[in-house]
């Protein structure tokens, strides 16, 4: 391009712009702004699917960038010779790209599933052929304008830190600018009684701007970026009235500036910026964490197996790429990676974390195992019947996904009220400027000053501040109690509960068996030297609870039945050769030795030392509470006994779960789910609110709201507690910030709001705010019990 | 009058120092994990 074409450009580009990604176009007669973008129009077209471009409404494409990853490597292939890839799409902001790519891909014969998720942003691929064509459909989605990445839970994390990021550099640059134009402005306020000379205001009011405007226009972008976007959509927002007024007010100022009047409004505009940059950031950290839970679920499976090959080798191969079929080695200790069924070898596995079951199964040949179980003894032959996307535990990943969608829906009652709000400041500002121009009879730039001061006063501070405020307060006290808040939404949701519903093991009860009773010593301290042999965890119990027990030297482990030592036998009634009573509920180990009487050690998974003191405070606030276990009944109808809990249900799928919640949201209950397990992980993205403890899978506690620490319950009824009183203090604070704008808005109309009335009414209406927050963390804590 | 023509840049000298401070520590990563340190307290040893 010569010179030429570069300054006549602007002349004729007025109406000039790229068919694909709508940027300016260089040249007389030009399409398009780069050959990405022609080749982008001709793949769309050429599939005739030029609609796409009307679909897109008022975003734009965007324009395509070169693709530089190799994602072959990221491509798996499964049975019957498909291949499957799931990418990260950036660029994806519309259900029109949605469409585009869908359908783009779904052209090809070869591809089985083209599946875009716009609220994850994810890609799942799946065609027949070999992995190395895996460039092939991502290079046709990038030569679309979209940036692709592997899809796993960093590149996420990557992005939001981007923008907490930007934010807090604004937040910087607000609060340096701020600081230093309030200096110069209170020497302007004080000079007002005529101590201070018109050049030196004037002079001062050029040093305002000289530092504030280029502030604004940095630290200004987040709101700008959100109005303009709300505006294209034909929507407003909150962020709409506070660009307007922030711009409006730097030009007023500049042009009283230059006039050499009285009143430049330079610190509102920058101050203004800086306390809703700080109720912007507080969100935003209170967000952070909340998205992650299906990554993390999906990591559980991103793990090695040991494959038994034809020839009798063994081979170490990722999860994700056994077949049915494939013959595993689950060694002692490790987590199986694939639903499927014991061929070879004895041994106990414990499925807390898939069935909530606190006793360890015994399996035999024959016997089904699923994904997430933990083989506790002797090593296993595993025949696989269902692995990848069919586990079970994808299928607890699908659940998940499916109740975080239902959530998303939640609006808070900030956002609820902003929208309310939002068109109320227009209409006020724009009859003041009306009125005082026509009605009034002032000249333009006065009744522009006057609607800017409106403009000023009316913007949210207050309201910005009055929830990330709170949230904070409580969250600090929450977490000097242990309890983590997961979700920015978690208190206000929290707040409106009105039903309880706990799993057993692991929540109401502590999760490790407990000897209960007080058998013979003599017995106890024979029986704990065997037990000590063994990692099952009731023998670990009974050891704890001999004390000290030196390990007989000749003990032999019988995997699912028991251990022995010469003639002496521990382990299940049948291995000690005993007739077995009913269940009552309790785990049970027997000890025989030649001359005695066998012994029976019976073990139950203790309660949280004040499970039912909680249970009863939460009853108090007014909560009804119910157990819903997937442990066998006997056990479950002991501990809801106990704990004082009347409404209970044994044997519960995790699907089951979250069906009875879904039953329950149904009937207008507000449900808070508390649970630990993996199986419980749909249930708590389901329910209205969720606690988990911190003992839980790190997958089930990304799926909570709240994560609690230590033994004792009390901390939950303290968050109940605690959410109720902050969603009492956010609903004062969005009144005060109300009362506040009412009371200040007739004068600013009036016209009596110079540039020092309106910075103490802003900062004395945020103070206000801020304080009546804090009183939540002085109050003493109320009774918990 | 004079003093201002000294005070009113080393006022903003001073500002801008402590933001260059502040930008560096926020690009040398030194913000990116303020909930991490929170949290940690609740990851249990056992």
């Amino acid at each position: 391009m010569t010179d030429v074409a570069l300054f006549a450009a602007p002349a004729v580009t007025a109406a000039r712009t790229c068919a694909h990604c709508g940027d300016v176009v260089r040249g007389a007669d030009a399409l398009f702004c780069c050959a990405g973008c022609a080749s982008a129009h001709e793949i769309i077209g050429g599939a005739g699917l030029d609609s796409f471009y009307r679909r897109l409404e008022d975003k734009r494409a965007h324009r395509p960038l070169p693709l530089d990853a190799d994602f072959t490597d990221h491509a798996r292939a499964t049975a019957s010779g498909e291949a499957e890839l799931d990418l990260l799409v950036d660029g994806l902001d519309c259900a029109a790209c949605v469409w585009l790519i869908e359908t783009l891909l779904a052209r090809d014969p070869a591809i089985q599933k083209a599946r875009v998720q716009l609220s994850t942003r994810r890609l799942s691929l799946r065609w027949r052929g070999p992995v190395s064509a895996a460039n092939g459909y991502a290079g046709l989605v990038a030569a679309l304008g979209f940036r692709l990445a592997p899809f796993d839970a960093s590149c996420l994390a990557a992005a939001d830190d981007e923008q907490a990021r930007e934010l807090l550099r604004c937040l910087a640059v607000a609060g340096f600018a701020a600081a230093n134009v309030m200096l110069l402005s209170v020497s302007v306020w004080s000079g007002h009684d005529g101590s201070m000379g018109e050049a030196t205001r004037t002079l001062f009011h050029f040093l305002s701007a000289a530092i504030a405007l280029p502030a604004i226009a940095y630290a200004g972008r987040p709101f700008f970026r959100s109005a303009i976007g709300a505006l294209r959509n034909g929507r407003t927002n909150m962020d709409v009235p506070i660009s307007i007024g922030v711009v409006l007010a730097s030009i007023v100022s500049l042009h009283e500036t230059f006039a050499g009047q009285q009143h430049a409004y330079f610190d509102s505009a920058i101050t203004l910026l800086f306390f809703l940059l700080i109720g912007r950031y507080l969100d935003r950290r209170a967000r952070g964490r909340a998205r992650q839970a299906v990554q993390s679920l999906l990591a559980l499976a991103s793990r090695n197996a040991t494959v038994i090959g034809a020839d009798g080798g063994t081979e170490q191969r990722r999860v994700d790429r056994l077949q049915p079929g494939d013959l595993l080695l689950v060694a002692a200790g490790e987590r199986l990676g694939a639903d499927g069924v014991v061929s070879d070898g004895r041994s106990s596995m414990d499925a807390a974390l898939v069935s909530g079951e606190s006793v360890p199964q015994s399996v035999a040949p024959g016997s089904r195992v699923f994904a997430g179980m933990v083989n506790l003894g002797a090593p296993l032959r595993v025949r696989v019947s269902a692995a990848g996307e069919h586990t079970l535990l994808s299928e607890i990943v699908r659940l998940v996904e499916a109740a975080e969608r239902g959530r998303s829906r939640f609006v808070a009652l900030a956002d609820r009220v902003a929208r309310a709000y939002a068109p109320v400041v227009h209409v006020t500002a724009l009859l003041t400027f009306l009125g005082w121009l026509l009605i009034g009879g002032l000249a333009w730039d006065r009744s522009l000053l006057i609607a800017t001061a409106v403009l000023i006063i009316t913007c949210p501070c207050a309201l910005a501040l009055a929830v990330p405020v709170v949230q904070v307060v409580a969250s600090t006290r929450l977490l000097k109690r242990g309890v983590l808040l997961l979700s920015p939404t978690a208190l206000e949701r929290l707040a409106q509960v009105d039903h309880v519903v706990l799993d057993k093991t692991g929540t109401l009860t502590l999760g490790r068996p407990e000897l209960v009773g007080t058998p013979d010593a003599a017995a106890l301290a024979a029986a704990a030297r065997l037990a000590s042999a063994s990692r099952h965890p009731l023998a670990q119990a009974l050891v704890r609870a001999a004390g000290d027990a030196a390990p007989e030297t000749d003990v032999v482990e019988h995997p699912g039945q028991g251990l022995s030592a010469g003639a002496a036998r521990l382990g299940s009634a049948a291995f000690c050769g005993i007739d077995a009573a009913g269940d009552d509920g309790l785990s049970e180990l027997w000890f025989s030795r030649p001359g005695h009487a066998p012994v029976r050690f019976a073990f139950a998974d203790r309660l949280r030392p004040d499970a039912a003191q909680a249970v009863a405070a939460l009853r108090r606030r007014g909560l009804a509470v119910e157990l819903l276990s997937g442990d066998r009944p006997a056990a479950v109808a002991r501990a809801a006994e106990a704990a004082g809990i009347d409404q209970w249900r044994a044997g519960v799928s995790p699907a089951d779960k979250a069906a009875r919640l879904a039953t329950l949201a149904a009937e207008g209950r507000r449900v808070l789910m508390l649970g630990d397990g993996l199986n419980d992980a749909p249930a708590l993205a389901a329910a209205h609110a969720s606690i988990s403890p911190a003992t839980a899978a790190e997958a089930t506690q990304n799926a909570a709201d709240a994560v609690f620490q230590g033994d004792a319950l009390a901390p939950v009824v303290e968050t109940v507690e605690v959410a109720r009183r902050s969603d009492r203090l956010v609903r004062q604070n969005l009144a005060i910030a109300l009362v506040y704008n009412l009371s200040a808005v007739p004068l600013a109309i009036l016209g009596e709001v110079t540039p020092l009335v309106a910075a103490v009414a802003m900062s004395t209406s945020s103070l206000l705010v801020i304080g009546n927050a804090l009183r939540l963390g002085i109050a003493p804590a109320k009774e918990n019990r | 009058m004079d003093s201002l023509l000294v005070l009113v840049p080393v006022a903003l000298l001073l500002g801008l120092i402590a933001l260059a401070a502040f930008l560096w520590a926020l690009r040398n990563g030194q913000y990116d994990d303020p909930e991490g340190a929170a949290g940690r307290i609740l990851f249990d040893d056992d």
